[in-house]
């Protein structure tokens, strides 16, 4: 499922004006991009949370040539799934 | 940043009651939540991708007590940032 089918099922399910449900799940996610853009961590109950972790500079290599390269220290998303969706990925239908 | 903030804007930059706002962006949740418990992924562009991994059965070892123990077969979510969202992050 993609951005469109999010949007499909929404407009579906909430009664909602396909227009209305874009601007719903852009909303969305732009706040959450905004909040993690910001190092705000992000805590969505039952789903999960988002806390923005640093990684140190090291030296890699690349795989193809083996080439030493330098990969600069970074800061990435770490998702860190929630209960309720952690339990329903795991019930057998 | 919790649901309560994420209500808040959608109920003032879309134009909903806080309770619609509510309703609604619980569902949104929930939408996303029912697609990954039936083991489809879901990719949201410039945001990232939800992906639902399969696990086999493992060995594990208890590490207050070093017994060797079974790790069951399973299924879990990992989420993957969109490069777009890497790179805002890092100013590159």
């Amino acid at each position: 499922m993609n951005k469109s089918g999010l949007v499909d099922a929404l407009a579906n399910r909430a009664n909602l004006t396909q227009r209305r449900a874009e601007d719903v799940i852009n909303i969305t996610f732009n706040s959450m991009k905004e909040s993690i853009l910001s190092d705000d961590r992000i805590e969505i109950r039952g789903f999960g949370s988002f806390v923005n972790r640093k990684y140190g500079s090291y030296t890699g290599r690349n795989p193809k040539t083996g080439e030493h390269i330098k990969v600069k220290s970074k800061r990435l998303p770490f998702f860190k799934v929630g209960k309720e969706l952690r339990e329903r990925v795991n019930k057998k239908k | 940043m919790t649901k309560a903030d994420l209500i808040e804007n959608v109920s003032e930059r879309v134009g909903f009651y806080k309770k619609e706002a509510s309703e609604i962006v619980e569902l949104v949740f929930e939408v996303l939540k029912e697609n990954l418990s039936t083991g489809e992924n879901v990719k949201i562009s410039g945001f990232g991708n939800f992906m639902v991994r399969r696990k086999k059965t493992r060995k594990g070892r208890n590490p207050q007590t070093g017994d060797e123990i079974q790790i069951s077969e399973r299924n879990v979510v990992t989420f993957k940032t969109s490069q777009v969202l890497k790179n805002a992050l890092n100013n590159r």
